[in-house]
This record gives structure tokens, C-alpha cells and sequence, in this order.
């Protein structure tokens, strides 16, 4: 008795991923030693955190925001940390210096 | 005559992500920077064939993928094969009427240096001889990375990698980079850019022009590698921008033949500023530092001749 195996036609094809961006699935927090933190005070909306972050870990909302001093703000930039790999280009690049990388503690 | 469309802010990004975050590539990766900007100047009417390399296997480990356009992977040499075969399969669709034939889907081939100016030029070189319609983007990390950062065309002279090691006899790298550019533009394409992560609204800017512009064109991407260059990750930014206001990078377009430095640098700042931020160029003495310094006054004279004026000005300290 030989077995009957399947002929080509019947197998699925290789290496086809059909769900887009799904890496999202995949988590990359646990890559980081260092953690961002956003000061929204002092924070000034100018948007380089979010264009520089090589992650697209930087959410842009449209929730306003007013500071001590009664600045209004129409944006907020906060992080995801699901994806976060704590590479501190956000803080390096931040002209107001509004994030602090300080240490992850889990 | 070139198209000058308004230059874009800021502001003018989509703030739509095309690039999903949960992709393996190195904290601060340059060429994660570039990709994510890169698919939103796109928009989502593209197909991108990609060559095997970093942004390859660390975007597409199975069963997951980071992106959102259709993608297709074949080899390391064949990207531009691949991007050439897609461009004509739609060609034919139109024709045939199976797809609106004012449908407009832009082929976009991405390959990193190794994929594109060692194993994928003769492919690349066929593309572009062929009159395609495909943009080819190269993300610049200057050695195969991925595997362990040895060397390819794409190297700087003296810089260290695996394969060019420095100890007595060998001082890393001692070839020049190779001018990838120069080589595609001898095929006489109807534009070709170079672009850089710290200036991404310059960016944004070519690659809407060279997905509106009809036929094959090219775009060179510096990319930082945060291992393969030694660099704190935090730095990849600051490298990058260095790179531009010391010479090093040129961020240029040439439309039609039509040559135009698009990052005008009036007061360049000595390489060594450049150099010495990266483990990378570490071993370097001063005289060779010199030397490195010579090679990009030479590019920067040549630049400026084509250009006409001097749009890259001398070194002040
Ligand atoms: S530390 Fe890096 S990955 Fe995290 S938010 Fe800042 S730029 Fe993005
Ligand atoms: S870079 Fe700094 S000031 Fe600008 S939006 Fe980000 S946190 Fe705010």
C-alpha cells in the first residue's frame, strides 16, 4: 500500500500572508531598557517626536489640551507603549525637551 | 524644464501609518524611519516588490507582515526583475480590460545597497534600460547588515566592518564607495534623488514626484545602521544630519538632466564631526581623517560645477 499524497494543485500556497500590518501582533515593549515619558507641559506640538519615531509608536490625537500657564492646544502626542523600543531618538530630537528617557522598571 | 511643486510641510505628512509598528528592525533604524515615510508619500495606490535584505526579513517574518501595501518578495538579485514583471503584468491587464486602464498603480521596488549596487545592478540596469515604470528606492546602510555587517559597494572608504577589519595591515575599508548614482544616471532616467531621514519633508517631496513621473526612476536613501555603525540608537537622527551638513550626503534631484541640490549647505562643518560619532570610523588617525576630509571637498567642488554656483559652501570650523 503505497500512501496517496496530495497532488500540487491541492496544497496551499507558500509563504502567502494575507493580513496586512499584521505585525501589530507582535509586540516589541519588552526591547526596551529606556522609557520615554512626554512632558505635556512643556511639550510645544511641534510634531518631530512623532515624524522622527522609527516604531510610528507616537499616536497624534486631536484631543486638546491646556497647560498651567493657559496655552491651548488644539494636539496631544502620546506614546504607545505596546511597540516602544526605548531608542530615545524622540528625546534627542524634541527641541523643547519635553521626554525624559528614564529607566523601565516591569 | 523641472516641476517645482509646492514644497511640502511638516504638516503636510498624512498622519495615517502605512508601516505597521511590531516589525523586528534594530531600535532606531534608519531605514525604519525612511519606510514608514516612504508608504505614506505612496498612498496606497503602489505594489512594492522588495529585494531581499534588512527591511526584508525583519518586516515579513511569517506568518506576520508590517505592511499594508500589496508586497512581494523574490531574491536578493531580482527586485527590479520582479518590480519589471509586476509593471508589465498590469500593462497587459489594461489592455486586456481586466483592470480600468486610467487605473494609475505606481510599481515600487525597494532593495537595500547590497540587493542594489552588488547583487541586484544587473537586474536594476535592466529595469532602467527597459524604461519600466517603476520607482527604485535603495536604503543606504553601507554593508550587508543583517547577516553581520560585511562589507558591499556600498562601503565608505576606512570604514570598519567585519570583512574589512582594522588591525595592522588593514585599516577597514580601502575601496571608495561605489556611485551608484552616477551609474544610473548613464541610463539617462527622467529622475533620480537622493534622499535622508533627517530631512523628511525634502523626502516626502521626491517620492510624490517620482511616482507622478512616467517611466523609471530612482531614489538613493541614506540609512543609518545603529549596530553596523556603531551609532547610540538615539543618535540615528543626528548621524544622518551630520552626514548632510558635512558633505558627506548630498541631498540632490536630477529631473530630466536637470541638476538641483535641494539641501543647500552654505557652511559645511568638518567631517570629523561626522566621523567621530560612529564606532564604525573609531581607528581613524588624523591624517587618514584628513584624507576622508580631501575625498568630500573633491565631491563637494564637483557638485557645486555641476550646479553652477556654490550651493555647498567650505568648512568652517
Ligand atoms: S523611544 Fe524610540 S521607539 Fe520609543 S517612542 Fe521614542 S522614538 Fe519611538
Ligand atoms: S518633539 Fe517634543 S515638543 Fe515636539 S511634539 Fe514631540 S514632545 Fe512635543
Amino acid at each position: 500500500m503505497t500512501a496517496q499524497l496530495p497532488g500540487w494543485k491541492s496544497l496551499p500556497p507558500g509563504a502567502v500572508i494575507t493580513r496586512p500590518g499584521s505585525t501589530v501582533e507582535y509586540k516589541t515593549h519588552d526591547w526596551r531598557t529606556l522609557r520615554p515619558v512626554i512632558d505635556q507641559e512643556r511639550c510645544i506640538r511641534c510634531r518631530l517626536c512623532w515624524l522622527y519615531c522609527p516604531e510610528g509608536t507616537i499616536i497624534e490625537l486631536d484631543k486638546p489640551y491646556t497647560t498651567k500657564t493657559g496655552r491651548k492646544y488644539t494636539r496631544t502626542y502620546e506614546i504607545n507603549y505596546d511597540y516602544c523600543k526605548g531608542c530615545g531618538i524622540c528625546a534627542q530630537e524634541c527641541p523643547a525637551k519635553a521626554i525624559k528617557m528614564v529607566e523601565e522598571v516591569r | 524644464m523641472s516641476t517645482k511643486p509646492k514644497i511640502p510641510t511638516i504638516w503636510d505628512i498624512p498622519r495615517e501609518e502605512l508601516f505597521a509598528p511590531g516589525h523586528r528592525m534594530c531600535q532606531g533604524c534608519g531605514a525604519a524611519i525612511l519606510m514608514r515615510h516612504i508608504t505614506k508619500a505612496l498612498g496606497k495606490d503602489a505594489i512594492i516588490v522588495e529585494a531581499t535584505g534588512c527591511v526584508e526579513v525583519t518586516t515579513t517574518v511569517y506568518p506576520q507582515t508590517a505592511w499594508k501595501h500589496p508586497w512581494l518578495h523574490i531574491a536578493f538579485e531580482n527586485a527590479a526583475a520582479g518590480a519589471s514583471g509586476v509593471e508589465a503584468a498590469i500593462k497587459a491587464m489594461k489592455r486586456k480590460g481586466v483592470i480600468p486602464k486610467d487605473k494609475k498603480v505606481k510599481v515600487v521596488a525597494i532593495g537595500g545597497d547590497g540587493g542594489t549596487f552588488d547583487i541586484g545592478l544587473q537586474a536594476l540596469s535592466g529595469m532602467l534600460e527597459r524604461r519600466h515604470n517603476v520607482l527604485y528606492i535603495v536604503y543606504d546602510n553601507e554593508a550587508y547588515m543583517n547577516t553581520g555587517i560585511q562589507r558591499s559597494g556600498a562601503t565608505p572608504y576606512k570604514a570598519w566592518t567585519t570583512t574589512t577589519p582594522v588591525g595592522k595591515v588593514w585599516r577597514g575599508e580601502w575601496r571608495p564607495k561605489k556611485d551608484i548614482m552616477g551609474i544610473v544616471l548613464a541610463h539617462r532616467v527622467p529622475y533620480a534623488a537622493t534622499v535622508n531621514p533627517a530631512y523628511i519633508t525634502d523626502l516626502y517631496m521626491k517620492v510624490r514626484k517620482a511616482v507622478e513621473i512616467e517611466g523609471p526612476t530612482f531614489i538613493h536613501a541614506f540609512s543609518p545602521c545603529t549596530p553596523g555603525w556603531r551609532i547610540d540608537p538615539a543618535l540615528t537622527v543626528t548621524v544622518s544630519r551630520l552626514a548632510v551638513q558635512t558633505g558627506v550626503w548630498i541631498n540632490y534631484e536630477v529631473e530630466n538632466g536637470e541638476f538641483r541640490v535641494t539641501t543647500p549647505v552654505p557652511k559645511r562643518k568638518p567631517v570629523k564631526e561626522y566621523l567621530r560619532l560612529q564606532g564604525r570610523f573609531r581607528h581613524l588617525t588624523e591624517e587618514e581623517i584628513a584624507e576622508i576630509q580631501r575625498m568630500v571637498d573633491e565631491e563637494v567642488e564637483r557638485i557645486n560645477k555641476l550646479v553652477g554656483k556654490t550651493v555647498i559652501g567650505p568648512v568652517v570650523e
